[in-house]
């Protein structure tokens, strides 16, 4: 069985793609229409989620893959860091926070000689 | 926005949905996809099989560990459990999402064809604009965004796909880092309750620490950890407040 073989590669995307991902949406589904919007309990339910969407970003940030996994971690923090201040020093404009980061990164590539 | 009874119909909040390709949030996450693109091109994963993940998984972390799975020759419960266990998250997201959207008539058939479309970035996008759109017509200015999203990053990987492989690498990498910053800016700008600033803050930090603790199980961990730190810290301070006045 390998990768290739037409309608097992799309067995295996079924199974370990979209089974593997909408069982825990349906999940949320039946726990969120249990949920009164000004309860205690939703807020505990934000935050866990908003917790586990900045750890995800963290880890991209930290460990990243591809072309990033081989560039400095001084830069990716520093890019993080000029972002932030930028973010805030713009009345919290996520546009030119993302894009003051996105150049130091640009820079900091090409300034290594990627 | 106007906020009274009768403004626009179902449909107009459908379309008004689907403008929403046009925003930021979207732009941003067609970007991201173009990087993920590359990374499959570079995989050799065949361009129909990464339409069809795009439209069946949706969530991109969960596609790159498919893939990661794949391509380190994983059998089939392997890539299942390590796509599963980083999948966990999108159960408080939707959890969150859903009393935000639904009204009491809300089938709940509905809603679960419809949560298929949550990601991070349709997440945040619905939890930033919905406020501002009336309650018995989020669901169908939801469906409309998450729908036409899913749709769009489909044909994008279907078209881009063979030319991708032979990007300049500073592109590349930029392309990778947009969705970290993307979601930490939109995140923070667009949080309506304090919990989430303490969550998002204290989430950034547990992350790297659990990963270092328990690599196995390091994002749930940080999540419910992390989370349920932030929430104790600001009820604690909420309810000081509270008392003192």
């Amino acid at each position: 069985m390998s990768w290739d073989d037409g309608w097992w590669a799309y067995a295996f995307i079924a199974i370990a793609g979209w089974l593997a991902t909408d069982l825990w949406r349906w999940l949320g589904v039946l726990a969120g229409n249990r949920l009164r919007e000004d309860s205690e309990a939703l807020n505990w339910v934000r935050a866990v989620a908003t917790a586990l969407v900045a750890a995800v970003v963290a880890k991209l940030i930290l460990y990243p893959t591809g072309i990033l996994e081989q560039s400095p971690l001084w830069l990716r923090l520093g890019a993080i860091a000029v972002g932030t201040a930028a973010f805030f020093g713009s009345r919290q404009r996520p546009a030119v926070g993302i894009g003051t980061s996105i150049a130091v990164v640009a820079a900091g590539l090409f300034w290594l000689g990627f | 926005m106007d906020i009274s009874e009768n403004e626009g119909t179902r449909k107009d909040w459908f379309l008004t949905g689907m403008r929403g390709i046009f925003s930021l949030p979207a732009i941003i996450l067609m970007l991201s996809f173009v990087g993920f693109c590359a990374f499959t091109a570079q995989a050799g994963v065949p361009v129909e099989q990464v339409v069809f993940m795009v439209g069946v998984v949706w969530a991109l972390p969960a596609k790159v560990i498919l893939v990661g799975s794949i391509m380190g020759g994983a059998n089939l419960l392997t890539a299942f459990i390590a796509v599963t266990l980083s999948s966990i998250r999108l159960m408080p997201m939707v959890a969150a999402l859903i009393p935000e959207i639904r009204t009491a008539r809300t089938p709940t058939w509905l809603l679960l064809f419809l949560s298929h479309f949550v990601a991070i970035t349709a997440w945040v996008f619905a939890m930033e604009r919905v406020q501002s759109v009336p309650r018995q017509h989020r669901i169908a200015f939801f469906a409309g965004f998450g729908i036409t999203l899913v749709l769009t990053n489909m044909a994008l990987v279907a078209i881009v796909y063979r030319f991708v492989a032979d990007f300049p690498p500073i592109i590349a990498g930029c392309l990778f880092f947009l969705t970290p910053v993307y979601f930490l800016a939109s995140i923070w700008s667009s949080a309506r309750h304090p919990v989430i600033y303490v969550a998002l803050i204290i989430g950034l930090a547990a992350g790297p620490l659990f990963y270092w603790l328990a690599p196995e199980f390091d994002i749930l961990l940080a999540g419910v950890g992390g989370g349920t730190l932030a929430w104790a810290l600001e009820r604690n301070w909420r309810l000081k407040r509270s008392a003192r006045l």
